[in-house]
């Protein structure tokens, strides 16, 4: 008897200190109604749970009841569906699960009402999407809405579930043209990660263990890869935010500013910059219940001393000097709007962004995205579950970053003054360039380093730099090069592959080096084609729309026209 | 690991963390609700967290039904005063006086007089305008969509249809007049994490939830304290059984289970086989306090 105790004491101490060293991976789940979200939910849920608590039983080595194959879900499936039903469907369920490599947190997004502003909360803080599509049906307009908005919301890594390959007998070419048109839609989108998998919830097919009905599918299961997805490089770990949650000052000998990583890393020793102030000082410590530690990463809440005494209070950001986020009050976002009113452009609002908050009024409506065809429209209101690109003033200065880049000093909601609801969730996108007085944001201090001035660049190479955005194909682009060229342009082509995350800075180092520079990245790449236009000066950036031309040499003259009008012309041939 | 990833229990307590000081920082005059439950002795350390080297900058609200086991009362008072922090007791007197007990009234309605309109009370009473609370998204079904900030009309009623959209970790705080708001910091905590977080940890908590030889009245499968007088029914008996309580409530209306788990890691072991249990009888049910396993060996009333 006391070596069976024995015997368990040494497992579950075994089983803790494993178990307490796994990571947290929060995802989403979207589909349509009966696309059988609710049967994976289960399924995860309770197959889930058997593999985790397995683990410690096999200890015991108590007998196994294996559950594989023909459970019925239909309960666990109609307990969501009153759920649903119970007409609170502007909301979303968090679920909970562990896997001895990971917890996972499932933000469950029922109905279809609401679906926009309850997947975007969902989203918010998601690692990953499961965009869930029946096998009978194939892509269909809210599944590409599912993605699009997965990818509003900065999610990195989608999975694609193909739903119900039972009911198309397990068939590989079923798969592979369901594949193939969301590839199609999703090159639009810019998610960095795609990984399709056929499964069947009801029967388990694929999403716990690899099912021998499909041997053609050399992928992991779905737990396997939602066990193994790597997604620590998600993070911001080179671009330092630190927004001050309040100030802890215990006595007169300590001072520190308590608050959480927002991005980057922080070491002590590091110089900061206290925003919006601008002034200077250097990490002292960092300070936790557990002792001071040699360095802070998100998301990390912490307490950090400085070396200086200085005025700092909440609200205010420590940041790198040589990388500070943007110090504004117009800024450029979309925004989901949530409210039941429309957002109206004479009334001001409050907006939290990081710790602040600040009072905003909202000065225009760019347009409004029709969320299934992408398309963009005039818009002079936004109502609840509609998006937006707006451009928004604030009373005092906000510190940003692009949302692609910061997911936490790029996103901010925005308050009603009357009702103090949520009224939108915003993602900012940039600063608008018709600012009096806004600066190129690449202006940092590497620029300051050049020894050789544009003035002087442009008198080697014989015309000023611009940047040519337009669509048709990379195979237009190099034709249209190629005529820009025998005029006397030097030139370079950018073709954008799908990961479009690095497109633009490379088209501002092309720029910069004084070419003509053109990006062949078309409506696909529309983040960056906004952005591009936002930062670059008004007359270097010509946004040519060349979905309507067959013939390059067409395209070519057009573009040489308006390079002629603003001035671009070679002086040499 | 790149030395750059934080693990689960590490996030969920940054995140809380993150919580309490956003809390604290945003309104007038916060209080955090103290049940001397496992989930408020984990709460607890994370405000510690949160405010260090600084004391817990809010004070604790224990509502004390006057039915509470004495190793409850006494483990409090020694925490309390252990940790440095203010302890706020309020008790229905009223009802009290007027005779409350679960006996004559049943579990609900007693619950409703000490519980919680005692706490609607306190919280008037101290002019609190957040209260944050140790209760889990995962403990039942109906908590699944709660918010981390749940907000409550002048009356301290929850209307469901009028919650706000929790985006991001950006929490509005925004009240009305006459409006509260209840904070759950462990929203995203499972019982699991708790317990983890409770070993990893080191957090003391109160002996009750050890197993240990306990003098009880067994009534059929039901384990019950005999801390007070409680009616006896024919056919109930005294007996010394190892046994300890899953759930610290009031001493007549919390029953015990038989258990040998005396050490925390024992406890997680058995919370582990008890719904691997579960899953072999194929009681499929997504909340792991919810079934009638566990109920019947608690004994509810
Ligand atoms: N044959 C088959 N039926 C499924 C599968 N997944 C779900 N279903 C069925 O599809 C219906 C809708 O599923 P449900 O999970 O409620 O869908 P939801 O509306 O997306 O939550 C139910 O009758 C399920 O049993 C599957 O993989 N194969």
């Amino acid at each position: 008897m006391a070596t069976k105790t024995e015997e368990v004491i040494t497992g579950i101490d075994q089983f803790l200190r494993r178990d307490e060293e796994k990571d947290l991976l929060r995802f989403i789940t979207a589909g349509s109604v009966d696309d059988g979200k609710s049967t994976l939910i289960g399924r995860l849920l309770f197959d889930s749970k058997g593999v985790y608590e397995d683990q410690l039983a096999s200890v015991k080595k108590a007998t196994l009841n294996e559950s594989a194959g023909a459970i019925d879900f239909a309960l666990l499936t109609d307990g969501l569906r009153a759920e649903r039903e119970q007409g609170i469907t502007i909301d979303v369920a968090y679920r909970y699960f562990a896997t001895p490599r990971r917890k996972f947190i499932i933000a469950d997004t029922p109905g279809h009402e609401q679906y926009t502003r309850n997947m975007a909360t969902g989203a918010s803080t998601a690692n990953l999407a499961i965009i869930l599509i029946d096998a009978r049906k194939g892509v269909l307009p809210q599944s590409r809405r599912h993605a699009f908005i997965a990818s509003l919301l900065g999610i990195h890594h989608l999975v694609v579930a193909v739903n119900k390959i039972d009911l198309v007998d397990y068939r590989e070419d079923v798969f592979e043209r369901i594949c193939a048109d969301f590839r199609n839609f999703a090159a639009q989108l810019q998610v960095p990660d795609l990984y399709f998998i056929p499964i069947s919830a009801l029967y388990g097919d694929n999403v716990v263990s690899k099912s021998d009905r499909m041997p053609w599918f050399e992928g992991a299961s779905l737990l396997h890869h939602l066990e193994t997805v790597h997604i620590a490089s998600d993070r911001n770990l080179t671009e330092m935010r630190f927004p001050v949650q309040l100030v802890v000052r215990p006595n007169q000998e300590f001072r520190g500013y308590a608050g959480q990583v927002a991005s980057g890393i922080l070491k002590p020793g590091d110089p900061v910059m206290v925003l919006p102030s601008g002034r200077a000082s250097r990490v002292k410590s960092i300070v936790t219940y557990d002792g001071e530690v040699s360095q802070a990463f998100p998301p990390m809440s912490v307490t950090v001393c400085l070396e200086d005494e200085m005025d700092v209070s909440r609200g205010n950001m420590l940041a790198p000097p040589s990388h500070p986020p943007l110090v504004t009050r117009c800024i450029d976002a979309r925004l989901v709007w949530m409210g039941d009113q429309p957002l109206d452009l004479r009334r001001q609002y409050m907006i939290k962004h990081t710790t602040q908050m600040v009072k905003a009024q909202v000065r225009s409506i760019r347009y409004r995205v029709n969320i299934n065809t992408l398309e963009k429209h005039p818009a002079t209101e936004l109502h609840l579950n509609e998006i937006g690109a707006v451009v928004i003033d604030t009373h005092s200065p906000l510190f940003v970053d692009h949302y692609g880049r910061n997911r936490a000093t790029g996103s901010f909601v925005m308050v009603d003054l009357v009702s103090n609801a949520t009224v939108a969730s915003g993602m900012i996108t940039g600063r608008d360039p018709r600012v009096p007085g806004a600066i190129p944001e690449h202006d940092t201090a590497t620029a300051a380093l050049a020894r050789i001035s544009d003035a002087e660049r442009q008198a080697r190479i014989g015309h000023p730099p611009v940047l040519i955005w337009m669509n048709g194909g990379a195979e237009l682009a190099y034709a249209v090069e190629s005529e820009l060229f025998q005029r006397g342009y030097v030139t370079h082509v950018i073709a954008a592959q799908s990961d479009g995350s690095v497109l633009l800075d490379l088209a501002q180092n092309v720029l910069a080096a004084g070419l003509v520079t053109i990006c062949s990245a078309g409506f696909l790449y529309e983040v960056q084609r906004e952005r591009a236009g936002s930062l670059i000066e008004p007359n270097r950036f010509i946004d040519f729309d060349a979905s309507r031309f067959e013939d390059p040499g067409r395209v070519a003259a057009l573009i040489m026209q308006e390079l002629a009008a603003r001035g671009i012309v070679p002086s040499r041939r | 690991m790149d030395g750059l990833t934080l693990t689960h229990l590490r996030m969920l307590e940054a995140e809380s963390i993150y919580i309490l000081r956003e809390v604290a920082a945003e309104f007038q005059r916060p209080v955090m609700l103290y049940s001397i439950g496992k989930d408020s002795s984990v709460m607890v350390r994370l405000a510690q967290k949160a405010f260090y080297p600084g004391r817990i900058p809010f004070p604790l609200l224990h509502i004390d039904t006057t039915y509470k086991f004495r190793e409850m009362i006494e483990f409090r008072d020694r925490f309390c005063a252990d940790i440095g922090a203010r302890l706020i007791v309020h008790t229905n007197r009223a009802a009290i006086e007027a005779g409350a007990n679960p006996f004559d009234l049943g579990t609900q309605k007693c619950c409703g007089l000490l519980k919680t309109r005692a706490l609607l009370d306190a919280l008037a009473e101290g002019e609190f305008d957040a209260a944050i609370g140790g209760a889990r998204r995962d403990e039942e079904k109906s908590r699944a969509k709660e918010r981390v900030y749940s907000f409550r009309d002048a009356h301290g009623q929850w209307d469901p249809k009028n919650q706000r959209p929790e985006l991001w970790n950006l929490f509005n705080s925004k009240l009305s007049p006459g409006e509260s708001i209840r904070v759950f910091p462990l929203s995203n905590w499972t019982e699991l994490d708790v317990w983890q977080y409770i070993h990893l940890e080191n957090i003391p908590i109160v002996p009750l939830y050890f197993a240990k030889k306990r003098e009880m009245l067994v009534r059929g499968s039901m384990l019950i304290p005999v801390e007070r007088d409680i009616p006896l029914l024919p056919g109930d008996s005294r007996q010394q059984v190892m046994c300890r309580m899953r759930s610290l409530g009031c001493s007549p209306c919390t029953g015990a289970i038989p258990s040998e788990a005396d050490t925390v890691p024992k406890i997680i072991e058995e919370m582990m086989l008890f719904r691997r249990s579960e899953r072999e009888n194929r009681v499929i049910d997504f909340d792991q306090e919810g079934s009638m396993e566990i109920k019947k060996r608690e004994g509810y009333f």
